[in-house]
């Protein structure tokens, strides 16, 4: 009987993720142009995996296709997911990855909304893990012509030395852990460029804007990316005045790896991040800071999506310290 | 001078709709057929009746009595004659039906004797005593009533006059400032000076700019500070405490009343009220109700309280196609159950629902978190964490994030998109804390009366064996007392001896008790006297025979 409001704004989960992948347009499109169209293929086959698992555990589940296939979630995490892997990877990497981010990570969780990790950094983490070695080649911008990348993607033999190489961050960690180059020294060589990796610089500036967009169309606030990339600015700046010879600038460590994705597009993840303001800017600015420390001190090419896990599993705490004063209540000293 | 507005968070911008209803002007609604004046005008507090069915009733007599701390009296809107007293159903989105006065009207319109009230010369007390008796009340929605409002006389500084109306569709307030400004004003003052309220300022949504402009005129032919404020049209600055932040800054908790923190606030409508009923004498019988949507002349109607619904829809031309009826706006309203439901002193607005204006809600997705609910929340809450709790239960933890400050205006279902019906999700899980209250109260009486049971037994148990123990002493120290007279035994008997003496007594006692038995047969001396001399005479007839056959 009772149901007011009987008005709505026009507002819908799909509408949302939709924003989402359109805010993605930018960095993709970027990515094609610097390092090649292989990630085309890369997203396809992500997409197509995830609808097909989403498929499959909702039938397991016997809840309805319909709603939970059209919301469109499956496709953001997917692409997410194809983003953060290397472009070259075999395609079954890529299905393996989406099948662990969805079927693991989401659906078993409960699906939309029920999962307290993200679904891109776990099945990212996986991978990582169970393939190091695959995970860690990464085309030079304009090394591969399409039909190369087409071919490793689907199986080809793989003598890539020559032509792939660590990411930036991860040539930068490399050589100057072998203690006889400078941070100046390491950026000249081939394969980095004005800010960051040659090419993918520009990767994340499309990033950077399609969040922008996000920001625009109130689809994310302006606390995650600013906490995050204010404290990823902060950190690396102490350590980057205290010995520049040893550690890359602020400006290497925003353009470099996946902080422009992470800042606009991962950590900004509604479900599995934390919800109240202060609490954003806290949540953020954490997984900056551990990132940080586990690509500059760490054994991995990148540390965002461990540091992104690891804040996840504070976010219970971090909302529940984080309330917001209610209107006529004082400020509650901390509980 | 207010020097700036302070903000609330939060807050949504619907679609209005006022200019269907806004521009024409308010017309009076002829008198209907029959008038079912509900004795129960709020949910506090109900009249009680002092008519009769068949009584001859004046416009403007007094029908039900206040009754109890928050109870208004109600008044015959017109002359007639009381058909019955009975249930009715009322607008309520319980669908319940509640008592009411049906009247008919005999079409004279005659008003009982008026006379003004010089409240200025009236101790407080009676000067509330009387607005209550003209049955004022808030005419905003709530019907709260608006002597209890008033407070304590001091400790308001400001007055505030809510003209915010912030709902779409309505526009009742708005055709009232346009048109009765001075009447509204006038009001206000009266509630200055009961209120000890030193200025007055009224907030009004700056998309009237007819009803400001109106207003401003009318204030600054006032002799106290007044002052006219357009304040931002985000859905709910009209809300009473909304408003208050708005125009003063002070954020007053959830159910706690305005005059302890310095201010009190009262809608336009009600300000006109106890102008008309200080002024002339003229208890609230009527009320401006904005009927719109799918009729033919949507507008604001001058309505007698108790006239139905369906009395206002035919008035209005509602079309044919309309789906449903909505009493107040889209926001916070509900739909009614029964188009018979008579007009209460608190309805402000009537939205006949064309298909397709109220959709029905799209199915709900899971919560994704988004936080669009709680950039929307004018209080400040975490909706998404109290739609979660609620969800599951947990209401403990529901309460734990403030769920008894939601105000249920409905921002966060707006913004949802999702499609959760959160407000609902609210609603049951207070009802569900109401219950468990009840209950657990219930529980703690029970409790409490056998404690006290078991305690109580306990106590004259005790009191009993300090009864006995203080008689045996006594009886002890009374043959202790005897016993040297009767010759002192030796010392090495003294420890058995009482109880022998006790024995003994008890002996003698019960002895002396056989003896003072009432023989069975004996029980002459406990029948009538005439009884008596009726044995008597037996006895002595038997006696003569006796003598009588001796000889033999």
């Amino acid at each position: 009987m009772i149901q007011s409001p009987y008005v709505r704004k026009p507002a819908h989960v799909q509408s949302i993720m939709l924003t989402v992948l359109l805010g993605l347009v930018p960095g993709v499109a970027a990515y094609v142009w610097q390092i090649g169209a292989g990630i085309l293929v890369n997203l396809g086959i992500a997409c197509a995996t995830a609808l097909a698992a989403e498929a499959l555990v909702l039938k397991l589940r016997k809840r309805p296709l319909k709603p939970a296939l059209s919301d469109l979630s499956a496709l953001v995490s997917a692409a997410l997911i194809a983003l953060c892997l290397p472009p070259i990877v075999p395609w079954w990497l890529t299905a393996l990855a989406v099948l662990i981010g969805i079927v693991v990570a989401k659906q078993l969780y409960g699906g939309l909304g029920q999962n307290p990790f993200n679904p891109a950094m776990v099945a990212y983490c996986t991978m990582i893990i169970a393939y190091p070695s695959l995970m860690s080649q990464w085309p030079v911008a304009g090394a591969l012509d399409f039909d190369t990348q087409l071919a490793l993607i689907l199986g080809g033999t793989r003598e890539l030395d020559a032509i792939t190489g660590a990411t930036a961050l991860d040539a930068l960690r490399t050589a100057l852990h072998t203690g006889t180059s400078s941070v100046a020294s390491v950026l000249q060589q081939d394969g980095f460029g004005a800010l960051g990796g040659r090419g993918w610089e520009w990767v994340a500036a499309g990033h950077m804007l399609g969040g922008l967009f996000l920001l625009a169309r109130g689809v994310i606030t302006w606390h995650m990316p600013a906490g995050f990339i204010a404290a990823m600015a902060a950190i690396s700046g102490v350590f980057w005045l205290g010995d520049p010879a040893q550690f890359a600038s602020p400006v290497f460590h925003l353009a470099s790896g996946g902080t422009m994705l992470a800042a606009f597009f991962i950590v900004t993840d509604p479900v599995s991040g934390a919800t109240t303001p202060i609490g954003k800017l806290i949540f953020a600015a954490g997984i900056a800071l551990i990132a940080y420390l586990i690509r500059v001190f760490g054994a991995f090419p990148d540390g965002i999506a461990f540091a992104v896990l690891l804040m996840n599993m504070c976010v219970p705490l971090i909302d529940l310290k984080t309330q917001p004063r209610v209107f006529g209540h004082r400020r509650e000293r901390s509980r | 001078m207010i020097s700036r507005l302070f903000s609330f968070h939060g807050g949504v911008k619907p679609d209005t709709h006022k200019s269907e209803s806004a521009e024409a002007p308010i017309r009076p609604a002829p008198l209907p057929d029959m008038l079912a004046v509900a004795l129960r005008q709020n949910a506090r507090a109900a009249a009680r009746c002092v008519v009769a069915a068949g009584d001859r009733v004046l416009k403007g007599q007094c029908i039900g009595t206040a009754e109890g701390p928050h109870g208004t009296a109600v008044h015959a809107p017109t002359s007639g004659t009381v058909r019955a007293i009975g249930t009715h159903p009322i607008a309520h989105p319980s669908g319940l039906d509640t008592h009411c006065v049906l009247i008919e009207p005999d079409g004279r319109d005659e008003w009982i004797a008026r006379a003004p009230f010089d409240y200025r010369r009236a101790p407080r007390a009676r000067a509330l005593a009387f607005l209550r008796d003209a049955g004022i009340v808030g005419m905003g929605g709530a019907a709260f009533p608006s002597h209890v409002k008033l407070g304590t006389g001091s400790g308001i500084d400001t007055l505030i006059i809510n003209g915010g109306e912030c709902e779409p569709w309505i526009t009742c307030d708005d055709r009232l400032m346009r048109e009765r400004a001075d009447g509204i004003m006038a009001g206000a003052r009266i509630l200055l000076e009961l209120a000890g309220a030193r200025r007055i300022i009224v907030g009004i949504e700056d998309d009237k700019p007819a009803a400001i402009a109106s207003m401003r005129a009318a204030a600054a032919a006032l002799d106290v500070p007044a002052e006219i404020v357009a304040v931002p049209s985000i859905y709910p600055s009209g809300g009473e405490k909304q408003l208050i932040r708005v125009l003063t800054g002070i954020e007053i908790p959830h159910g706690q009343p305005g005059f302890e923190y310095g201010v009190q606030c009262f809608n336009v409508a009600t300000a006109l009220a106890v102008h008309r009923a200080v002024a002339f004498g003229e208890p609230l019988i009527s009320r401006i109700v904005t009927f719109t949507g799918n009729v033919v002349h949507p507008g604001n109607y001058e309505v007698l309280i108790g006239t139905s619904i369906e009395a206002l829809a035919s008035l209005a031309r509602v079309r044919a196609d309309t789906e449903r009826f909505i009493l107040g706006g889209p926001m916070m309203g509900f739909a009614l159950p029964d188009l018979r439901v008579p007009i209460l002193k608190g309805s402000n607005c009537v939205i006949a629902a064309p298909p397709g204006l109220f959709p029905p809600r799209e199915p709900e997705l899971p919560c994704i978190r988004c936080g669009a609910c709680a950039r929307a929340c004018p209080v400040d809450l975490q909706p998404f964490e109290l739609y979660w709790h609620a969800r599951s239960r947990n209401f403990g933890k529901a309460q734990a994030y403030h769920l008894f400050d939601c105000i249920e205006c409905g921002c966060c279902a707006f913004v949802c998109p999702s499609h959760i019906p959160l407000v609902d999700y609210y609603r049951f899980a207070k009802s569900e804390i109401w219950a468990r209250e009840r209950d657990q109260q219930a529980a703690d009486a029970s409790r409490e009366r056998f404690e006290f049971r078991n305690f109580r037994q306990t106590r004259e148990k005790q009191e009993k064996a300090t009864r006995l123990a203080a008689k045996a002493a006594e009886t002890q120290a009374a043959l202790a007392s005897k016993a040297p007279t009767t010759g002192a035994p030796a010392a090495g008997a003294d420890a058995e001896d009482p109880k022998k003496a006790l024995i003994a007594a008890a002996l003698a006692r019960a002895k002396a008790q056989r003896a003072a038995a009432v023989p069975k047969n004996a029980e002459i001396d406990t029948l009538s006297p005439e009884k008596q001399a009726e044995i008597a005479a037996i006895e002595a007839r038997r006696k003569r025979l006796g003598a009588d056959q001796d000889p033999r």
